[in-house]
């Protein structure tokens, strides 16, 4: 394997940035099936698209300084709706997976590349062909665009005349995004792991993501077919959903949440990933509780596929199906909390080293853990009446899906931009804006829980004044926190052009991506393959 | 004997991909046959009434048409792995005019229905009662869905087709075609389930 440094300059050896396969310019990327290209690509495409997500974000805030001064209601609705359909299915679904994933699962596993690269080139694809769809639906027709909110519930969304279909469309083959990366590595890890790589011997992070490979595959179809039932709806006037034609509004809500709350697990279990992999690193301590968190995942990816009734307490389900979906909501905070005191334990009188990854990775429990405990007071039944459909679920769903997935990509890009890119960063400059971050994000969403609490609906373009103060807190945490992501992504923008070279292993970790070069190799390890002879970092022996 | 076998790994890698492939194919129908089940328990007098308008010849002989097509996919795998590869490429040749025919009766029985009036958001069909609306919903949605499946069948096999008549598939190098039977097989099977719930409910 080699040690150090990057590669001589002959052929094998040469850093996959400098080894464009014979092909020069955009092509060199485009036609690559080097996973690492590809997923610097989606790297690249995510964070451009969650620039545009946090710049409708901050206007959505501004329009609650002083309602209707910047923009009338309609535009709002269509600004939420767009700055949610762009974070959840253009960003955060994707995100982990797509970008880390196929970046270093390969190289993690021992192998050269995953088991169908060509198909993983066609799923970048697609993934830039649904985002243009989407996209589009902004700008085409002379229509305006979809303002049914990201969840596109019917029976408005078969009525309203904006571009909803178009946007649908856009989100049906971006599935195909999810459901063939979930295959592609499911079937990498399969069959390409390296001798000697044992199942219990994967890093934590492979196994997260073998978990989701199952949840992209399993859950993804069903958003599939029900958005075409909707744009069939609206086209070819076939009503499955629509009352007026015997159809039912309720199974659409069954339908995309079956769908949708798995969805969560496939954003935030390669979270987990992560933070199971930076932790133990920087903690100097193998992982507490291998196997525990192993099966962990695979329990929040199971369970986690029955319990998106919780999404329709109030829609109209009987009080059997409410008791007994309100008790799987909370039997899935069980494998959460294992997992989150394996993280504590591992932590837990390890030589720790506070270096930036490890800030977001503390970051990630923390903030996960609000969220996660915000979500028990939506699981039980009463309190849910209550806060349903409030600011109440705005702000734990950015505390899960923004304050955890966030950071633990922050972490992942800290932890392993190095090794991505052979350039180190500012790791002061980088701690600055984490701070910035971390204190605009809680002005920003804390608000969000007490505004909830007294009743503040989510989604109102307008409030009434007892709401202001909240209303402008959190408006002014927004800008904090845009701050704080200026200075994180300067930081590491910069680093790109002047940073110092990085070693091998900066960080002293002891997953197989630490073993080769930085960047590493176009063919990942010059020379043979690793042969894992014993568990690896942390991983203890069965 | 690298080579060789590299090619064993390649190819039950490409099984994982397809097996994997027909999980997520299993929910997509899978959610539009629980929707059936749910609007049928509902209006089960409707989706009788609904289901007298289907031809049981014609779908009797397209069940036929498709099953055999199945017979001939499985005989055309066969073939190759004998080293037979014109009578697999014959066979091959055959399953797709298979498919073709019963995408033609298909277009057929849908092209009556039309002349009728009995398609989605048509007047006729609106005036009728609202399990009736939902069985034709569900009806042309079903086998719209299975039809293309089945014309991206008919499409790949075509590839199959060209590739080992140039002899790019063969007895030790055949899970593209394996993979395609597979696939076949599978929406096969989805008719199975489609012909009864659409026609043998009266």
């Amino acid at each position: 394997m080699g040690e150090g440094g990057e590669g001589e300059g002959i052929g094998k050896d040469k850093s996959y940035l400098e080894n464009a396969g014979g092909r020069s310019g955009i092509a060199a990327w485009m036609l690559s099936t080097d996973h690492k290209r590809i997923g610097v690509m989606y790297l690249a495409a995510l964070m451009s698209f969650f620039g545009v997500g946090v710049v409708l974000g901050l206007v959505l805030r501004l329009n609650m300084l002083h309602p209707g001064a910047i923009m009338n209601a309609q535009q709002y609705n269509e600004t939420f709706s767009l700055h949610g359909v762009i974070m959840l299915f253009l960003v955060i679904i994707p995100g982990i997976p797509a970008a880390f994933g196929n970046f270093f699962l390969p190289i993690m596993l021992g192998a050269r590349d995953v088991a169908f690269p060509r198909l993983n080139r066609l799923t970048w694809w697609i993934y830039l062909t649904g985002a243009a769809i989407v996209l589009a639906s902004i700008f085409l027709n002379n229509v305006n665009p979809p303002d049914t909110g990201w969840t596109f519930y019917v029976p408005y969304s078969i009525r309203s005349q904006t571009n909803v279909s178009l946007a649908a469309l856009g989100v049906f083959v971006l599935g195909f995004t999810s459901i063939l990366t979930g295959l592609n590595f499911v079937t990498t890890i399969h069959t390409m792991r390296a001798r000697g790589m044992t199942w219990f011997r994967l890093p934590l992070f492979a196994w997260t993501l073998y978990a989701t490979g199952w949840v992209q595959m399993l859950a993804t179809p069903v958003l599939a077919i029900t958005l075409l039932l909707v744009v069939l709806g609206r086209n070819f006037g076939i009503g499955l959903f629509n009352p007026a034609r015997g159809g039912d509004p309720i199974m659409y809500e069954h339908s995309f949440w079956t769908y949708s709350h798995p969805a969560v697990y496939i954003m935030v279990l390669p979270a987990m990933g992560i933070i199971s992999e930076v932790i133990p690193v920087f903690a100097r301590k193998a992982i507490f509780g291998y196997k525990f968190i192993v099966f962990a995942a695979l329990a929040i990816a199971g369970v986690g596929y029955a319990v998106w009734g919780h999404h329709m307490f109030v829609s109209g389900m009987s009080d059997n199906a409410r008791v007994v979906f309100s008790f799987l909501t909370f039997l899935v905070a069980v494998p959460t909390g294992v997992k989150v005191f394996n993280w504590v334990a591992t932590l837990y009188k390890g030589s720790i080293r506070m270096d930036v990854p490890l800030y977001w990775a503390v970051t990630f429990i923390f903030l996960f853990s609000i969220g996660g405990l915000s979500g028990l007071i939506m699981g039980a039944l009463a309190p849910n009446i209550d806060v349903h459909g409030t600011y109440f679920i705005a702000a734990h769903i950015h505390y899960v899906v923004f304050g955890s997935v966030g950071p633990a990509i922050f972490a992942g890009l800290h932890y392993w931009f190095p090794k991505m890119f052979g350039k180190m960063y500012n790791q002061r400059r980088a701690k600055l804006g984490w701070l910035i971050f971390f204190i605009g994000f809680n002005v920003l969403y804390f608000p969000m829980f007490i505004l909830g609490l007294k009743g503040m609906p989510r989604r109102w373009f307008d409030y009434p004044p007892r709401f202001h103060t909240g209303q402008v807190i959190a408006t002014v945490g927004s800008w904090i926190l845009a701050a704080g992501l200026i200075i994180i992504f300067g930081n590491l923008i910069g680093a790109l052009f002047k940073g110092e070279k990085a070693p091998a292993d900066p960080w002293g970790g002891r997953t197989l991506e630490w073993q080769t070069s930085s960047p590493p190799p176009a063919e990942n390890f010059s020379g043979a393959l690793p042969v894992m002879e014993e568990a690896g970092y942390g991983a203890e022996e069965a | 004997m690298a080579v060789r076998a590299e090619a064993g790994q390649k190819a039950v890698t490409a099984r994982y991909g397809m097996w994997f492939f027909l999980y997520t194919e299993f929910i997509l129908f899978g959610m539009l046959f629980l929707l059936y089940s749910v609007f049928r328990y509902r209006f089960p007098a409707d989706f009788h009434a609904g289901a007298m308008e289907e031809n049981i010849l014609t779908g009797s002989v397209n069940t036929a048409v498709l099953l055999t097509s199945s017979l001939t996919m499985a005989l055309a795998i066969s073939a190759v792995k004998k080293g037979n590869n014109r009578l697999s490429a014959g066979l091959q040749l055959l399953t797709m005019a298979l498919g073709i025919g019963f995408l033609c009766i298909k277009a057929y029985e849908w092209y009556v229905k039309i002349v009728k009036g009995l398609y989605p958001g048509s007047p006729v069909l609106l005036k009728m009662h609202p399990g009736e609306i939902i069985y034709f919903g569900l009806y042309y949605t079903m086998t719209g869905l299975h039809g293309l499946h089945l014309f991206a069948g008919v499409a790949v096999t075509a590839y199959m087709f060209y590739f080992t008549i140039k002899g790019r598939i063969s007895a030790d190098n055949c899970a593209r075609l394996e993979n395609t039977g597979l696939y076949w097989h599978f929406v096969d099977m989805v008719w199975m389930f489609l012909f009864p719930l659409f026609y043998l409910i009266t």
